[in-house]
């Protein structure tokens, strides 16, 4: 990659994982006023996946996520105004307060739903990936999940499907080695997800970093491998939850996981080794402290903006059932 | 006017709305081997090609999920199961995915989804090959539920299916697929949430869902002849959306109303049917609802326990003349099992 594109590749990365944290701190910042009645389940830690593959797919893509979806709602959208009127549960909002945090859905962006119920887009987003495939529209599918979805049966059953019927579809495997709280030597009857997985005929990645550009890197090399030869894509990348499984707060005092393995992670935070990247690269701090400005200024526009706003007309719980 | 059966009839539906919209395509275990869903799908693969026909790994789950991030992307699939038991296995995707989705995105994105499945009943079927389910899918916001009875209903409900832009649960009885009976040359979609009257009456309304329309015709018949009563039979033909409107003239012109169910009455359409009618037409009805339907055990095997389990006519001509306080007709003169030893398996 030339200098210049490195440097504004950087740059972009930088963006978005800067609004997703901040977005979510902001959150953080009022979840305690109750006025965002929705459970939060908080990306924190896991930005540089959905930042980095996101940046690969691409404006031309479609996402599937999970009830832990803001940091992939906030990469593939770069929406705040919906996002936050959505939390707040207001009529400003796409959803006028259907969806809330588990359930945000932004379809003309490529954001095209989650599921609250472990690993169930899934099979929904390899049958978007087939359609896609036979309307020959070039729209790349990725599905985004946790570790605890290769539990379910049906991981392996969309796992299977796609390759066999040749979908190219990137499954990203989001692994913070915690099923809510039920660390992953308690459920798995084998050591690598990543190693099964290489046993079907698809692509198999896979990285232990908080990296952006690295994560960026590999899912470009997943989406060139899928579109050569039409099989599937995995993308295994292992992080560490910041925060408790619902809820913004921390909960090292729980006894099921120690704060030292938060610190060992922290070190290599993906926010923090982005920005230092950026001044490797030749962005100056007067550069980033603008860009940060920003995007703070677009954050709190939407916050205030979905704090005012009015909620939907009770008529609205009847919206889009049936056509 | 020409005769066919219900499968030829749901057969030359498929190919219709597959000849008109090349985005229908068919799927699901085992549509394109020698045997075609009990022939419903004959011919599909030879004229469409394996691109619009095909046989699916035994994953219901997965591919019912399939199915909806197909539909969502401009596609319309038909997922075909032989039993509605197997159904059960993609219940998660039914109840939590597929019907929810429209809702999910504010309205905004169509699922023309269509779920073929089928009542296996008789030889030896038991338990898990013999279920009805449709009432636990009817209780569900945002799926269409479909019993067509008839092979008009069969064919015409099903273009309207496959034309729906939301999901729709098409549930068939395998006994129905050999009945013949005069269509329209052109199969015309019939618009669902339509019921139909099978036979006009003034003393009793008794309505009837998938094969038990076939013992409530025998039964009208029989208690025309035996004692004069003309029983008005109405099939609902979906029961989400319900057609309200024609059930309620209905009773309010006969005040007595039996519900005859193809599954079990706990919990069951017949259990809904039965308060909708008594809420709204409850100063016409002269007599309490009545409900006939399964025994509440899961289905034998055998076929003497199979005749105490699944009711039919007899059990319908008795509770009409027990509401309308008729002597017991001898009835020892009629068939009533000819279907039953018609039907040979195995399946």
């Amino acid at each position: 990659m030339k200098p210049d594109n490195r440097k504004m590749l950087n740059l972009e990365l930088y963006k978005k994982l800067y609004l997703v944290r901040k977005s979510e701190e902001r959150i953080v910042e009022h979840y305690f006023e109750d006025e965002m009645k929705t459970p939060m389940h908080m990306s924190m830690g896991s930005e540089a996946i959905s930042v980095g593959v996101c940046h690969a797919l691409g404006p031309e893509s479609q996402v599937f996520g999970t009830y832990r979806s803001h940091a992939l709602y906030l990469a593939q959208t770069g929406d705040t105004d919906d996002f936050f009127a959505e939390m707040y549960g207001k009529e400003t909002a796409f959803l006028k307060g259907i969806g809330g945090s588990m359930h945000l859905c932004a379809p003309e962006a490529g954001f095209m739903g989650t599921s609250a119920i472990v690993a169930s887009a899934i099979p929904v987003a390899v049958g978007a990936a087939f359609a896609n495939k036979r309307l020959k529209n070039k729209k790349t599918v990725a599905v985004f999940f946790g570790d605890g979805a290769v539990d379910e049966g049906v991981f392996w059953e969309s796992l299977n499907a796609a390759c066999l019927m040749y979908i190219p579809i990137l499954f990203v495997c989001e692994d913070n080695g915690l099923a809510v709280h039920t660390p992953a030597h308690q459920r798995h009857g084998y050591d690598s997800i990543a190693e099964i997985v290489s046993k079907f005929h698809c692509h198999v990645f896979q990285d232990k970093t908080t990296d952006a550009e690295r994560i960026y890197g590999l899912a470009c090399k997943a989406m060139e491998r899928s579109r050569a030869t039409q099989q599937p894509s995995f993308l295994h990348v292992q992080y560490y939850r910041y925060l408790e499984h619902v809820g913004v707060k921390e909960d090292f005092d729980a006894g099921y996981r120690s704060k030292d393995e938060f610190e060992q992670w922290h070190k290599v935070d993906p926010v923090r080794l982005q920005r230092t990247k950026l001044q490797e690269v030749g962005w100056d701090q007067r550069q980033i402290g603008t860009l940060e400005k920003e995007i703070d200024e677009q954050i709190n526009n939407s916050l205030t903006m979905a704090q005012k706003a009015p909620f939907a007309e009770n008529s609205a719980v009847y919206t889009g059932v049936l056509e | 006017m020409r005769s066919i059966s219900y499968r030829q009839a749901l057969n030359e539906a498929m190919v219709q709305e597959m000849e008109a919209d090349p985005r229908v395509f068919v799927y699901g275990i085992d549509v394109a081997d020698h045997k075609r869903i009990f022939g419903s799908t004959k011919g599909l693969v030879e004229r469409f090609g394996e691109e619009r026909c095909f046989c699916t790994p035994l994953s219901e789950d997965a591919m019912t999920g399939f199915g909806l991030g197909a539909a969502i992307n401009g596609m319309r699939p038909i997922h075909i199961h032989m039993r509605v038991d197997f159904l059960l296995l993609a219940m998660n995707q039914l109840a939590n995915m597929v019907s929810s989705y429209r809702y999910s995105t504010g309205g905004t994105v169509d699922v023309p989804f269509v779920v073929r499945a089928i009542i296996g009943r008789g030889w030896g079927q038991s338990f898990q090959h013999s279920k009805s389910m449709f009432s636990s899918f009817a209780h569900i916001p945002g799926l269409k539920v479909v019993l067509p009875t008839t092979p008009a209903d069969a064919g015409g409900l099903l273009l309207s299916a496959i034309k729906d832009e939301n999901p729709v649960i098409f549930i068939e009885h395998r006994w129905l697929y050999d009945v013949v009976d005069t269509v329209d040359d052109a199969a015309e979609p019939i618009p669902l949430g339509v019921g139909n009257v099978l036979r006009r009456g003034d003393d009793l309304t008794l309505i009837a869902t998938s094969w038990m329309n076939v013992e409530a015709l025998k039964a009208a018949e029989i208690l025309e002849d035996r004692h004069g009563v003309s029983v008005e039979v109405l099939d609902p033909r979906t029961i989400s959306p319900l057609d309200d409107e024609l059930i309620f003239r209905s009773v309010d012109k006969t005040g007595q109303c039996i519900v005859a169910d193809n599954d079990w009455t706990y919990c069951g359409f017949s259990a809904e049917l039965s308060a909708r009618v008594s809420e709204l037409c409850f100063d016409r009805l002269k007599s309490p609802v009545h409900r006939i339907g399964y025994a509440f055990t899961p289905c034998p095997s055998a076929r003497h326990l199979e005749n105490s389990f699944y009711p039919n006519a007899i059990d319908i001509i008795r509770a009409v003349e027990s509401k309308l306080a008729l002597s017991e007709a001898d009835l020892s003169s009629e068939d009533f099992y000819s279907y039953e030893r018609k039907f040979k398996g195995p399946f």
